[in-house]
């Protein structure tokens, strides 16, 4: 077989993983588009996902609201109590020596989740409403895919249970309402992950320019 | 070149690759380039069919993950106030105290999380990078089992980081018990963000290339 000539390279698409190269087949929504080669995902579209995945994020950013402004946890042993909240997680690291790590804890566990949240909003939105894409709509998905790895909110969530068995020893822990709060926004993340299917995404994109 | 076929992904039929059909493929929105092309015009990344450079890069990231891994299993992690004693307690040594105390779950987590994935991670990143240029080192599936691992597992390191934030803030309770952060905890976190930085600068794409040149690809 000649090697084939390719006049458009639209409808092809490459595994990132192993540069395998397919022709995409338009695919309904539930199937996955699998690499052969590497078996890593490369489709996965899901019925209604912008619409979903919008309504996680708002849902997302108004737990967050919640868990930063309400009580997070609170320890009381021998009559003395101290109650904390995210901030005050976030802040513990005040010495002046730590302080980068403040910072670096703000930004994993709440600026970049959220910033993530904001950055689909901008681009999603406009394509479920059918309305033309917001200016820079591009950039500011390939960030949200830059940003995901960055993103530890499900990994202060098991730090947060590592911590409350720690403490369960010395004294007696309460959960405030901000606990469950993140936790209810841990899960919105994880579910909203596997509607987020970033091929269909770009191809939006893509159909919404031309 | 195979169809995408959805639910039966690929006959037995050798796969090409993006760069054996003479063009190039984006890694970060998975489009499809002519060979000439320097930049997505979807995504506006920079186009390399193989990212030879990217080995350096990885090398870099990776010793600076070293360095800072080292002083943060030296230095505490917590230091602990009580009534009766005061304590500074190391990665190893809090999970070593943590076992006494007859947690042992979480001893293993921690350990897990702070000992084994790092130390598994600078490995791992150490011997695919060797590995791109001598391709016998390792069997191809551990290959590509470990790159799998280091670039989503590794994250997770972070755990232990967290856990000193909430105990450090929570556990303030004047005389009877206080905890702060050590300055280990700063350099642990360092040396999780270098690794991660390590590890997304790995092009996979070579390590398949190997294979193929190798095994001559039997998928
Ligand atoms: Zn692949
Ligand atoms: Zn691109």
């Amino acid at each position: 077989m000649a090697a084939p000539t390719y006049h458009d390279t639209k409808d092809l698409i490459a595994c990132t993983e192993c540069d395998a190269l397919y022709h995409v087949v338009d695919p309904n929504p539930g199937e996955l588009g699998v690499c052969a080669r590497c078996h890593h995902v490369m489709i996965r579209p899901r019925r209604f996902a912008g619409m979903r995945i919008i309504m996680m994020a708002v849902t997302m950013l108004i737990l967050m609201v919640g868990a930063i402004y309400f009580p997070f946890l609170r320890v009381e042993v021998q009559g003395l109590a101290h109650s904390a909240s995210i901030m005050d997680a976030v802040f513990a690291f005040a010495d002046v020596r730590l302080s980068v790590l403040s910072v670096l804890t703000a930004a994993f566990i709440l600026l970049i989740p959220a910033l993530r949240m904001g950055l689909l909003l901008y681009v999603l939105v406009p394509i479920v409403f059918d309305r033309p894409a917001l200016a820079g709509a591009r950039r500011a998905f390939r960030w949200s895919e830059v940003l995901k790895p960055w993103s530890m909110a499900e990994i202060f969530a098991i730090g947060c249970a590592v911590a409350l068995v720690k403490v369960g020893d010395l004294a007696r822990v309460e959960m405030g309402p901000a606990f469950w709060m993140f936790i209810g926004l841990v899960i919105v993340v994880v579910v909203q992950e596997t509607f987020i299917c970033s091929w269909s995404i770009w191809k939006s994109l893509d159909s919404q320019s031309a | 070149m195979q169809l995408v076929d959805m639910e039966i992904p690929g006959q037995s039929e050798r796969v090409i690759t993006v760069r054996e059909a003479g063009l190039v493929a984006c890694r970060r929105c998975s489009s499809v380039w002519p060979g000439e092309a320097t930049e997505c015009a979807r995504c506006g990344a920079r186009l390399v069919s193989r990212d030879r450079k990217s080995l350096q890069r990885v090398w870099a990231w990776w010793l600076a993950g070293i360095m800072c891994y080292l002083p943060a299993n030296l230095y505490p992690m917590l230091e602990t106030r009580t009534l009766l004693f005061t304590s500074d307690a190391t990665i190893v040594g809090g999970a070593i105290e943590l076992i006494h105390h007859g947690s042992v779950g979480i001893a293993v987590v921690i350990l897990v999380a702070s000992v084994l994935i790092p130390i598994g991670k600078f490995l791992s990143i150490a011997l695919l990078a060797i590995s791109v240029d001598r391709p016998g080192l390792l069997p191809k599936h551990q290959r590509h089992g470990l790159f799998e691992i280091v670039e989503y597992v590794g994250r997770w390191s972070m755990i232990d980081v967290f856990v000193v934030a909430i105990l450090a803030s929570l556990v303030q309770l004047s005389v009877v018990a206080s905890i702060k952060p050590g300055p280990a905890s700063l350099t642990f976190a360092l040396s999780v963000i270098f690794t991660m930085f390590s590890a997304q600068s790995i092009d996979p794409r070579l390590i398949w290339d190997e294979d193929r040149a190798t095994n001559g690809d039997p998928e």
